[in-house]
């Protein structure tokens, strides 16, 4: 079945099939960022935003994202390449696997969150997964972005 | 992984109940972040997208909550915020991480009555109906108890009212399904103490709740109360806990539950 849907900022129609999760179908367009690894709803490494808002794009059918405006962190140069800097510079970052979607929330929550606490940073953050850190580097590098202490 | 064979977006309730009637395994479609764990073989999915049940508003009496609203719109919203203590968003916050939260739909959660949902635990202590397309409103409580049958959850109703509550649950990490989950409200005198994740879905605890609501709680009586929940409860055994550690922990939280209601103002 054919959707129609925006990609970052550009307009195109897909043929999908009806039990085509927008994980798979985002990789099939070359949208390779989005990682696939925990096959059960929890590590968020394919977070991208749906209409603003971050969501697991392997928990999503396609067809449910029609009409819809889809976000990848392609889609983000600046502001991904902005925080990356921060997160090297933090020591923050081994394999890599995990950035695009934890990126992808951090982004998120930057619009969301006003000024947030540590204990909120956290809170908005569960759900994305990084098996090689222990995220204390993440939390450095976040604090540093976002301008909190 | 699930399969589907087709899938509409119908434009009206009743077409989406013809269709669902049609087929023994054609299904609603909520959030799909459980229904993608399982391999059920779907005839015919059916989206609710394009039936504007994604909303929460308050009338004199009420609190609505469309079946289609995310748990992370449960979580964020003012008005649930401020009601009951904020016992819906507390009780949601917890559940995996904020892009699945945004995918997850109230509606799902309540009409497929998991045993894990940390969200009908907390709506069990609160006065709340669900309204369903064929079987019409009723209280969660008889939902919870009358036998599966194919219809559609259109919306939640709660009523309005002073009623403080809170929620605690025990988690073996943090983000994981609950081992065990404890809601406990207070309306004047009256007293509801809901637990679930027994594993098997929430129940209230009739008694323990009807002995407190006659009772002054001194500590002595709410350690009673809460042994009396453990006991008139059944608890069963998972991956997550035995039925002998969860009877302990229904104890423990269902007492810290009732301190920490008991100083709110209810009238």
């Amino acid at each position: 079945m054919q959707i129609e849907l925006t990609i970052n900022e550009k307009a195109v129609k897909w043929e999908v099939a009806f039990d085509e999760l927008l994980a798979d179908t985002l990789r099939s367009h070359g949208f390779l960022s989005i990682k696939t690894a925990c096959d059960t709803s929890c590590c968020g490494l394919c977070t991208v935003w749906i209409d603003g808002k971050s969501r697991l794009s392997c928990s999503i059918l396609s067809l449910q994202a029609h009409g819809k405006k889809i976000t990848t962190i392609e889609g983000l140069p600046k502001e991904a390449e902005e925080f990356a800097q921060i997160l090297s510079a933090e020591g923050a970052e081994q394999c890599g696997f995990c950035s695009p979607g934890f990126i992808m929330s951090v982004l998120a929550m930057k619009n969301e969150l006003v000024n947030p606490s540590e204990e909120e940073i956290i809170h908005y953050l569960t759900g994305n997964l990084c098996r090689c850190t222990g995220y204390m580097g993440q939390l450095r590098a976040i604090k540093t972005f976002l301008g909190v202490v | 992984m699930f399969t589907i064979i087709d899938l509409i977006q119908p434009d009206n309730l009743n077409e989406a109940y013809q269709i669902l009637s049609d087929k023994r395994n054609n299904t609603i479609l909520g959030g799909c972040a459980f229904l993608k764990m399982g391999k059920k073989r779907i005839n015919t999915g059916i989206d609710l997208t394009n039936l504007k049940l994604n909303y929460i508003q308050e009338s004199d009496d009420f609190i609505e909550i469309g079946a289609m609203t995310s748990l992370r719109e449960l979580e964020t919203h003012p008005l649930l915020k401020e009601y009951y203590k904020g016992v819906l968003p507390q009780s949601v916050r917890d559940i995996i991480g904020v892009q699945f939260r945004n995918g997850v739909t109230v509606g799902a959660s309540v009409y497929s009555k998991y045993g894990f949902s940390d969200l009908i635990t907390a709506l069990l202590c609160l006065d709340t109906e669900v309204e369903l397309f064929k079987a019409g409103r009723m209280p969660l409580a008889d939902f919870l108890t009358m036998p599966k049958a194919k219809d559609i959850l259109v919306r939640l109703w709660i009523k309005k009212t002073l009623r403080q509550a809170t929620y605690l649950s025990f988690r073996s990490s943090a983000s994981d399904y609950s081992v065990l989950n404890v809601a406990v409200s207070k309306l004047d005198n009256h007293w509801t103490i809901a637990v679930g994740a027994r594993p098997s879905k929430a129940a209230i605890a009739i008694s323990a709740s009807a002995m407190l609501s006659q009772e002054v709680p001194t500590l002595e009586k709410i350690e009673e109360i809460a042994q009396k929940a453990s006991e008139e409860l059944s608890f069963g055994t998972n991956q997550r806990g035995s039925a002998t550690y969860r009877k302990a922990l229904c104890k423990t939280l269902v007492k810290r539950g009732i301190m920490e209601v008991l100083p709110c103002k209810s009238n």
